[in-house]
């Protein structure tokens, strides 16, 4: 196999996993800083519990996020050096800020929170928690305006025979940036409301009403029922969020990407209307396609904002590209596409994205989140005015897949929003297999797969077994927290 | 402050350059001189970690802070591809098995702090602090071997340039000195790094062990100096004399850090340790200036000039550095001295049904 051609499946590889811990890592840093402030507000033991609880768990997801984005930051020189090259001017700058702005704030004051319970005063520890998921937040800023500049390349040109930044300020205001950046936020408010819901409301249903402790409303099934409402109330706050968000975002895909939106949509001719397809079998040769469920007229809406407005087809969209290159919707292009395009014309370009994984990515994304979103509701309605559910084989199954329905709808959403990039790596300047590094060898690249994914497997196998081992023990019981002058006394925490 | 932001306002290809250059070789320095101590803890486990509650010691001396540290490497590699595009591009998919094992050992290394006390099973904790030692180990050994490369120069030809010196030709009797002056400096400021956060037992081991780590890494040193001052000197007179002049102040003021050591003055040790290694990089970093490590056999070639962003890109990094540099560096100070007590076997919190050891 070609070299560039497992250097995109590491690539798929390590950052599907890589992103299996960002999410998390995003959303439950602030939400166990949410449960902290309520602790160090109202002095109740319960939501300290609650922190020490969900934050041993966050910092377990944290440290595999932290080892395999490593791996990220360097990926680029090492597998795809002409992409470095190319864009380094205008894509490395993102990095870097990431690194400084964010990685040494998450680090640092993460080591602080850990380790700090009984080195700082309560108000000046509760604030090293939200600096550091300050910090996660700043991370997706920087690395989804890098991501959002590979969508739609604005704020550069072409000089130098590369891509220099002319804007950087157009390169923040990206609206593919602008509507994915609230997108990726509040879908990692699913994974982590979904995340505390579950977990709650498979200990509540678990204890069963069988709770020795519960004897003035404060024991553990309380503190579960509590943290179940309020997981839950995050997740469906959340998802309308991804709803109107992601709504806005496919208007913009249509706008920069049709061709994109096109492959999400199967949708071959223009001429075949606007009616969105639930249920769609093609030829595999991708010339036209049997949408066999449809509603009218909804794709035009999601694509346009207007019912029954026209979108463009894959074949027009090809022939389009023939004769004039790579154009957005309204027959635009940034300067960078401009400007490249008289050079990208002798590079051989099939310009259509695989249209089946474009198309079921997009589905199976709605799908999961949809799903996630009914147990959220679910939960809710079970616990309403004290109630608990009871241990039930749905229940539970329920609790056990809804972590993963909207950690896995990300996932399916950025596979979605990479392969539905393709066949460029940089929409219309610079196709994925002229950028992948030269002087790699095949084997070089399978090796370092090789080694990846068996490290990476054992990592999980860990991950998978210290959560649960954690999860499965429940509330800690919890100490006083003071600030220890006795230099040497016992510290609260030490690994 | 204003006349500052004129000069910067005013600056072109010709001044910001060089300040990347610096500004990277900040990074590294920075890098080399806070992970040094968290490798060296790491890779003195086994030596000086002979029980269970050791190991925690000393593990615990660099836990809040070894993950900040590390993120100097990520922001020397982010900055390397914002500033030097053609730099990052060649020589990360140049070297690209020796960055595969930095890679490794580090997520081996991250994982394994993390991780080790959340059981309590010895084999747990024995497969835990064997990825950290290893984890350790062997990016210090290869990055060792890497900067003596650099120093050397990598050839590089073709457009784009790529490096074309072969994986074996890398190990050259001058790049292993540099790989195992790596190892044993890095031990020594480990060494003298737990001499100084702990009491007791740990600082005592600690503190001897330093002195003669110390001591080994400054005669290594000398050699490295003398070696690289001869064979690798750079081109420009006043930086041989530079290079003469820092490569034998990293040796001195290591062997200065073995005395101190042994005269119980393990905060000035840490500081010549330091410094030493600060003065170490410093030296490749002036052999590099310019060409940074490569040497091109063909036009158009590869040097800082040529591999450099556009002004706009490094006037923007320039004031993201100017501004969060110094934030960065208060608050990991602030860290530091939170973090600022000695630790002994005492101040371990007893782990759940552990049986609390006789004596304490």
């Amino acid at each position: 196999m070609d070299a560039q051609v497992i250097a995109r499946w590491q690539f798929g590889i390590t950052t599907v996993y890589h992103f299996f811990f960002v999410p998390i890592t995003i959303a439950l840093s602030m939400l166990v800083a949410v449960l902290q402030t309520i602790w160090y507000r109202t002095g109740n033991d319960r939501y300290l519990r609650l922190t020490k609880f969900y934050g041993k768990l966050f910092l377990i997801n944290f440290a595999i996020g932290v080892v395999t984005g490593i791996v990220q930051e360097f990926q680029f020189g090492m597998n795809w050096s002409e992409y470095s090259r190319f864009v380094g001017d205008v894509f490395g700058a993102p990095l870097a800020l990431e690194a400084l702005l964010a990685f040494f704030l998450e680090s640092t004051f993460l080591g602080l929170w850990i380790f700090g319970w009984d080195r700082l005063p309560k108000k000046l520890h509760l604030m090293t928690i939200y600096a550091a998921a300050i910090g996660t937040v700043l991370s997706a800023v920087f690395i989804l305006a890098a991501n959002s500049w590979m969508q739609n390349p604005v704020g550069a040109t072409f000089r130098n025979g590369r891509a220099e930044l002319t804007d950087f300020g157009a390169v923040l205001g990206n609206p593919v940036f602008l509507a994915t950046f609230p997108h990726q936020i509040s879908a990692s408010y699913m994974v982590a409301g979904g995340l505390v819901a579950a977990i709650a409301g498979w200990h509540l249903a678990r204890l069963n009403g069988h709770d020795e402790t519960d004897t003035s409303g404060k024991g553990d099934a309380a503190t579960w029922r509590w943290a179940a409402r309020f997981g839950a109330w995050v997740l469906l706050v959340a998802s309308v969020v991804v709803i109107i968000s992601g709504d806005f975002q496919s208007k913009i895909m249509t706008e920069v990407q049709p061709m994109k939106m096109a492959a999400a949509e199967a949708h071959y001719n223009t001429s075949d209307g606007s009616d969105f397809s639930v249920l769609t079998i093609g030829n595999m040769e991708g010339t036209e396609a049997t949408h066999i469920i449809t509603v009218p007229g909804l794709l035009g809406f999601l694509a346009t904002g207007e019912w029954g407005g026209e979108v463009q087809g894959i074949n027009d969209l090809k022939e389009q590209y023939d004769q004039q290159g790579f154009l957005r919707n309204d027959g635009s292009q940034t300067d960078l596409q401009k400007t490249f395009a008289q050079e990208l014309k002798q590079l051989p370009t099939n310009v259509v994205p695989n249209v089946p994984v474009a198309y079921w990515t997009f589905r199976i994304m709605m799908g999961l989140g949809f799903v996630g979103m009914a147990i959220g509701a679910w939960i809710l309605w079970a616990t309403r005015k004290g109630r608990t559910p009871g241990p039930s084989r749905l229940w539970m199954m329920a609790m056990g897949a809804l972590p993963f329905l909207p950690l896995l709808a990300n996932s399916f959403g950025w596979i979605f929003a990479e392969m539905g990039r393709q066949p460029w790596i940089v929409a219309g300047v610079m196709p994925t297999w002229t950028a992948a590094s030269p002087s790699v060898s095949a084997g070089e690249v399978w090796f370092s797969m090789i080694l990846y994914t068996v490290v990476y497997g054992a990592l999980a196998v860990v991950e998978v077994g210290l959560f649960m081992k954690y999860l499965k023990m429940g509330l800690p019981d919890v100490a006083p927290v003071e600030v220890i002058e006795d230099e040497d006394a016992p510290l609260s925490f030490a690994y | 402050m204003f006349p500052l932001t004129t000069v910067l306002l005013e600056a072109g290809h010709a001044t910001l350059t060089p300040v990347w250059f610096l500004l990277i070789a900040v990074l590294w320095v920075g890098f080399f001189f806070l992970e040094g101590f968290d490798f060296g803890v790491a890779m003195l486990l086994p030596i000086l970690g002979k029980d269970d509650r050791k190991r925690r010691v000393m593990i615990n001396t660099i836990g809040p802070v070894w993950d900040g540290n590390e993120v100097w490497l990520l922001t020397a590699g982010g900055a390397m591809f914002a500033a030097f595009p053609g730099w990052y591009a060649t020589l990360f998919s140049g070297l690209y098995l020796p960055l595969l094992l930095v890679l490794l050992g580090l997520i081996l290394r991250g994982v394994s702090f993390e991780y080790r006390s959340k059981r309590k099973a010895p084999q747990w904790r024995n497969a835990h602090d064997w990825m950290a030692i290893i984890g350790s180990f062997l990016p210090s050994l290869v990055l060792g071997v890497g900067f003596a490369n650099f120093v050397k120069g990598l050839t590089v030809a073709g457009d784009p340039p790529l490096v074309t010196t072969g994986f074996w030709s890398l190990f050259s009797p001058f790049a292993l000195l540099g790989g195992v002056l790596f190892v044993v400096l890095f031990a020594a400021h480990g060494a003298i790094f737990i001499a100084l956060k702990t009491k007791g037992d740990v600082h005592e081991e600690a503190k001897n062990l330093g002195t003669k780590l110390a001591y080994a890494s400054a005669a290594l040193l000398a050699v490295w100096a003398i070696w690289l001052n001869l064979a690798y000197a750079p081109d420009n007179p006043a930086a041989k004399v530079v290079t003469w002049i820092t490569a034998l102040l990293a040796a001195a003021a290591v062997a200065g850090a073995g005395f101190f050591s042994s005269k119980d003055s393990e905060g000035k040790a840490f500081i010549l340790t330091g410094i030493g290694i600060v003065a170490m990089v410093s030296t490749m970093f002036v052999k590099m200036y310019g060409n940074l490590g490569f040497i091109s056999a063909d036009a158009p070639g590869l040097d800082m000039w040529s591999a450099s962003s556009s002004p706009y890109t490094l006037k923007i990094m320039t004031i993201a550095a100017a501004v969060f540099v110094p934030i960065v560096l208060a608050y990991q100070a602030w860290s530091y001295w939170v973090f600022r007590k000695r630790l002994s076997t005492d101040n371990l919190p007893v782990e759940k049904d552990e049986a609390i050891p006789v004596g304490s």
